[in-house]
């Protein structure tokens, strides 16, 4: 009995190892015994939607994300596009490199003909011959408060974008669908305007010393156990610039020995930190819980390179919202792998505190979870709240040795106390705790405006990446002469938005992105949608096959056909 | 898209020639080299096409007739 059924054991270990050298052609493949099962190896991903989540039990609402699939035919014209400028850039290049033509751009001096060459990698050519004749739409000066409304200096360009001059006209109330200003606190009245004045009269605008010695005021210490409220965590910690942030304190809880699971899109500050710290990086797809599975269980079964000794600490790194696809963390998911595999969570909400979340309270609050659940809670105060800098929440133990360890809180110098007055007034705001219901109205004001507007764009039948609920509105435009005619062509129809190109996307991924904010009324959001309906018609944009649904023909059909 | 007339819609795809190849980002003096190359690189092509594809034509239709024909009859001469 016993001997049958240990040879049965041994046969059918021997049998599974036989069937997993196969299957895997290699020794030592981790067992597959994972939390979150994977999708069929060799279906064709016809589209990379992620309606049907294959956890859905740990989502109390519906997580609708969608990333429609590039048409060929577009992808094919796009990299015919970029090769044609490419062509014209080795030209131009050529005719700069003889002399023919004068070189306008920093380029290898007469005297260093011999050195390394600094200007010849790609980004250099880059921006010397694709960047520099689009440069219009980029860094675009203004001269008002940067709110729903914004006013243009007016620039023109007598040699192709190298250089610029004033004409001294300002362009008036262009519609500004490009900052992250995504409750409305970009005003210069207003409560929290007049705080920060006050504050200002109270304080001055800086001590000019570290937090460590005597750059710590009162101010400061209020804001920190306003924020650790706010978020729900036992303790937090406010730093003078949102990128430093995260890039100075990764090093000090992450080292050698330690690996870092870095989503693949994070932002640069998070990979600047990551790097700086010098402990081992792997990289999972974006979003894909799947893929970060996999990495944990082979980080946990192998160990550390070579010497197979376990990690000392394994660190998930992941953005809220992600700034460039709209998509949110699947936060649920990353908790539940958290626990499972006892790593560390670092979130990131740089985008999404103050923007997701029936109480404003970011990605947290917006799936309904416990925030000690995540380990480390970063995010700034540069988007939603309208000031500059950035925080760290949770435990104690954690702030308490940040405070001692961190690069930022002992080098740079304090935050400037109108800028924390500004963000202690918005932030109670947002609470509630001014007394009014302002805060409540501009988070429902903006959930409102991002279904609207992204609903809207849908019907239309643009290709809008990301989340149903993400404030981020990225709508694709693929080819690189698109980039430049579509900023161009909004603002003469008197609206500002955001290109995006290449260093930031992929190369064929070309992009508009639109950040909705609560100060947009409706009527704005019309005329914008309007523009870029009009646009799109006229530079081809509406390139979704999906099915665009046939009982809402609305008003743009009946407004487009007035017009013309 | 609707268009007032003729010169308007060919405007509009002027435009989206110009889009789809990104030539709208060049300078007028690059438009019109790539113009020129690509005009005269299918002006070529139409011209050559004109030239030769009758004389091809004949040739294919003389070769499938001598294999696809019926048997000539000055093949079964008389050898006396």
């Amino acid at each position: 009995m016993t001997e049958s059924s240990g040879s049965k054991l041994l046969n059918g270990e021997a049998c599974q190892r036989t069937l997993r050298g196969k299957n895997a052609g290699k020794n030592g493949f981790v067992k597959n015994h994972c939390v979150f099962e994977h999708p069929r190896k060799y279906r064709r991903p016809t589209e990379r939607s992620q309606n049907a989540a294959p956890n859905s039990s740990l989502y109390k609402k519906p997580f609708s994300e969608s990333f429609e699939e590039t048409p060929l035919l577009v992808a094919v014209l796009t990299y015919m596009g970029y090769g044609i400028l490419t062509i014209f850039g080795y030209f131009r290049d050529f005719l700069r490199h003889w002399n023919i033509e004068k070189c306008h751009i920093a380029h290898e001096r007469e005297q260093q003909k011999d050195f390394v060459p600094l200007y010849q990698d790609f980004e250099n050519f880059y921006t010397r011959n694709l960047y520099m004749r689009i440069r219009d739409n980029w860094n675009r000066p203004i001269c008002s408060v940067p709110g729903a409304k914004v006013d243009l200096v007016e620039r023109v360009t007598h040699n192709y974008n190298w250089t610029f001059e004033h004409t001294g006209k300002v362009v008036k109330d262009v519609i500004n669908m490009g900052s992250y200003n995504y409750l409305g606190f970009a005003e210069n009245t207003g409560a929290c305007a007049s705080a920060a004045i006050e504050t200002t009269h109270a304080y001055g605008v800086g001590v000019a010393s570290t937090r460590c010695e005597i750059g710590n005021l009162d101010i400061h210490e209020e804001l920190e156990q306003l924020v650790a409220r706010f978020l729900g965590v036992e303790s937090s910690m406010a730093f003078g610039m949102g990128f430093a942030t995260n890039s100075m304190n990764i090093p000090p809880l992450t080292g050698k020995g330690c690996l870092i699971l870095s989503d693949e899109l994070n932002h640069a500050s998070l990979v600047l930190g990551a790097r700086l710290s010098g402990s081992t990086i792997r990289v999972f797809k974006h979003n894909n819980m799947q893929s970060l599975e996999k990495l944990l269980r082979d980080a946990i079964a192998h160990g550390q390179p070579r010497t197979h000794r376990p990690w000392k600490k394994i660190l998930i790194v992941v953005e809220g919202i992600y700034s460039m696809e709209g998509s949110i963390v699947r936060l649920p998911e990353v908790i539940a792998l958290k626990k499972r595999y006892k790593a560390y969570l670092y979130l990131d909400e740089a985008h999404s505190i103050g923007a997701l979340g029936p109480n404003g309270r970011g990605v947290v609050d917006y799936f309904g979870l416990d925030p000690k659940d995540v380990d480390i809670m970063m995010g700034t105060f540069t988007k939603s709240f309208g000031a500059a800098g950035g925080y760290i929440g949770g435990r104690k133990e954690l702030i308490d040795y940040l405070r001692c360890h961190s690069h930022s809180a002992l080098y740079a110098t304090s935050m400037s106390p109108p800028v924390a007055q500004q963000i202690i007034s918005s932030m109670k705001i947002i609470m509630g705790e001014d007394g009014s219901t302002l805060g409540k109205d501009r988070l429902r004001q903006l959930s409102e405006n991002t279904t609207y507007f992204r609903r809207k764009l849908r019907e239309m039948g643009f290709i809008i990446y990301g989340n149903d609920d993400s404030p981020v509105v990225p709508l694709m435009l693929y080819m690189p002469a698109k980039i430049g005619a579509f900023g161009r062509e909004m603002l003469k129809r008197n609206i500002g938005t955001v290109v995006v190109g290449f260093p930031a996307t992929p190369i064929i991924e070309s992009r508009a992105r639109f950040c909705v904010s609560a100060a947009h009324t409706r009527e704005m959001l019309d005329t914008a949608l309007r523009a870029i309906s009009e646009v799109g018609d006229l530079l081809q944009l509406k390139y979704s096959r999906r099915e665009r649904p046939l009982s809402t023909p609305g008003w743009t059909y009946e407004e487009s056909l007035l017009q013309d | 898209m609707y268009f007032k007339n003729f010169r308007e819609y060919l405007s509009w795809l002027y435009f989206q020639y110009l889009l789809i190849t990104g030539i709208y980002v060049l300078e007028p003096w690059e438009k019109s080299i790539f113009n020129s190359i690509l005009f005269s690189a299918i002006a070529m092509v139409v011209y050559t096409s004109y030239v030769f594809i009758p004389i091809h034509l004949r040739l294919a239709l003389e070769f499938f007739h001598e294999i696809f024909g019926g048997q000539p009859e000055s093949t079964m001469t008389l050898m006396n």
